[in-house]
């Protein structure tokens, strides 16, 4: 296998490569390539050049701060998961991170990587829209932000404009009290999920759940949000009734067609035990907290 | 057969892009086409034909090498990216005289390896790990996890995850 012809080009700061992908249609922008370079190889993306942002300064830091944890576009999986302070302070980014494929592609893959490319089965993009995370985009005309939730478009499409670079992801800190859990369920190690579910939850003094955030990936065409389900948990003691009203809820946001790895039906079952393993496992988590 | 040739160009009209890079120690630099791939770099370049191409699409771990010492796939790399970088690939495993690294030697020793094209990145990636850890967990699923990203279509495994195992026992690393 061969990549397409394209030219290259290493930019030594941001100004520079916001004005290189402004100017060349067709440009992509390369990190760490390891979902870019397979589908060169295999001739699914054309580029007419590959803007790659290994000089840019800045972009392979990892910046926390009171209220949320900042991941440049340079950053490596491998980097975020030997970060003790994320480990601590955001756990179930750790905890998703250890699904993500394998650590010859975690060294080089990049998170922000991964959130571009938007797989509607990957883990990064759940993360983000689980923690409503959001994104900075910069190019020629100026910075914006986009919320996780306006970003994932659809399976592989986000919604960046052709002239903007994503120079950092945002995963908003969550309540040092709570609860969390990450279910994955793919068929080896490393695999893109067929299924997973994340959630974060925290109690109230009686027992009961106070706040929860519920999200999916693998299930529909985009890193979903579970409002519905949300609405059902919040309030519950999570009994055997509160988790199959629970699931019920969940069954209509598998939107997932019949695809090679696994049918509808089947993705609806596994995200439905997925959904009952987390919470019950987040609110053990959140328990323990609050006792210690 | 003269005009044929008139047409035929001498050269590819690729872009290409100087790179210096250690490959297994040694300085290297070299004009290269920026859409050559580090694993045809390292094999047809170099000619260290070790590193071996299954899937080139980072599903197979056969082209696994270590990159500044992290194992990565060398097919979803350019070579063009590689500028700069300390690479080691499978020629640099053994010792200059042919004697076998303690990994290596646990792999013949357990039967790890029948037609052996898996075997350069599964000892790569097995490296990578070894050095950057102090301790290996040896259990079935700890091994299984690391060799996860390596696929063999010969042994069924069992005999791979042994070699780790003894490998791991005869470095002081379990």
């Amino acid at each position: 296998m061969k990549p397409p012809v394209f030219d290259y080009l290493t930019p030594s700061s941001l100004t520079e490569a916001t004005k290189a992908v402004n100017e060349i249609p067709g440009a992509m922008i390369i990190a760490g390539g390891q979902s870019l370079i397979p589908a060169l190889n295999f001739k699914l993306a054309w580029p007419s050049a590959l803007i790659d942002i290994r000089n840019i300064p800045d972009l392979d830091k990892i910046q926390i701060n009171d209220d949320e944890i900042a991941v440049g576009a340079r950053v490596r999986h491998c980097d975020v998961e030997k970060d003790q302070r994320i480990g601590k302070l955001h756990p179930i980014i750790h905890k998703a991170m250890a699904y993500v494929a394998h650590s010859p592609i975690r060294n080089r893959g990049t998170v922000v990587g991964s959130i571009c490319h938007a797989d509607a089965a990957a883990e990064m993009p759940l993360i983000l829209v689980l923690t409503d995370g959001y994104v900075t985009a910069t190019s020629v005309d100026g910075n914006r932000t986009i919320a996780a939730h306006d970003f994932f478009k659809f399976h592989m499409t986000t919604t960046r404009h052709d002239n903007e670079i994503i120079q950092s992801a945002h995963f908003p800190l969550p309540n040092s009290m709570g609860g969390y859990s990450f279910q994955e369920f793919a068929r080896r190690s490393g695999d893109y999920a067929i299924a997973a579910i994340a959630c974060l939850m925290t109690l109230d003094n009686s027992g009961k759940v106070e706040e929860v955030k519920i999200a999916g990936c693998g299930i529909s065409q985009r890193p979903i949000r579970l409002n519905n389900v949300e609405q059902i948990v919040i309030g519950s003691n999570l009994t055997e009734n509160d988790l199959s009203q629970a699931m019920e809820a969940l069954g209509e946001s598998v939107t997932s067609p019949d695809d090679i790895h696994a049918t509808n039906k089947y993705r609806k079952h596994l995200a439905k035990k997925l959904l009952s393993k987390s919470l019950i496992e987040a609110k053990e988590r959140a328990q323990k907290r609050k006792l210690s | 057969m003269k005009t044929v040739k008139k047409l035929t160009p001498s050269k590819s009209t690729d872009p290409t892009r100087k790179i210096s890079l250690t490959v297994n120690g040694e300085a290297v630099e070299r004009e290269v086409s920026v859409r050559m791939l580090l694993s045809d770099f390292i094999r047809h370049e170099l000619g260290l034909t070790g590193t071996h191409v299954g899937c080139e699409h980072g599903i197979c771990g056969a082209c696994t090498i270590m990159v500044n010492g992290e194992s990565s796939r060398s097919c979803a790399i350019l070579a063009v990216q590689a500028d700069g970088m300390d690479l080691r690939t499978i020629e640099s495993v053994a010792d200059k005289d042919g004697c076998l690294h303690p990994i290596q030697q646990a792999f013949q020793d357990s039967h790890a390896l029948q037609c052996g094209y898996c075997t350069p990145g599964m000892i790569m990636n097995i490296l990578s790990e070894f050095e950057s850890n102090s301790k290996i967990d040896t259990s079935d699923e700890g091994i299984r996890e690391l060799l996860s990203g390596n696929l063999c279509r010969c042994t069924g495994y069992a005999n791979i995850v042994e070699a780790v195992r003894v490998a791991a026992e005869r470095m002081g690393k379990s």
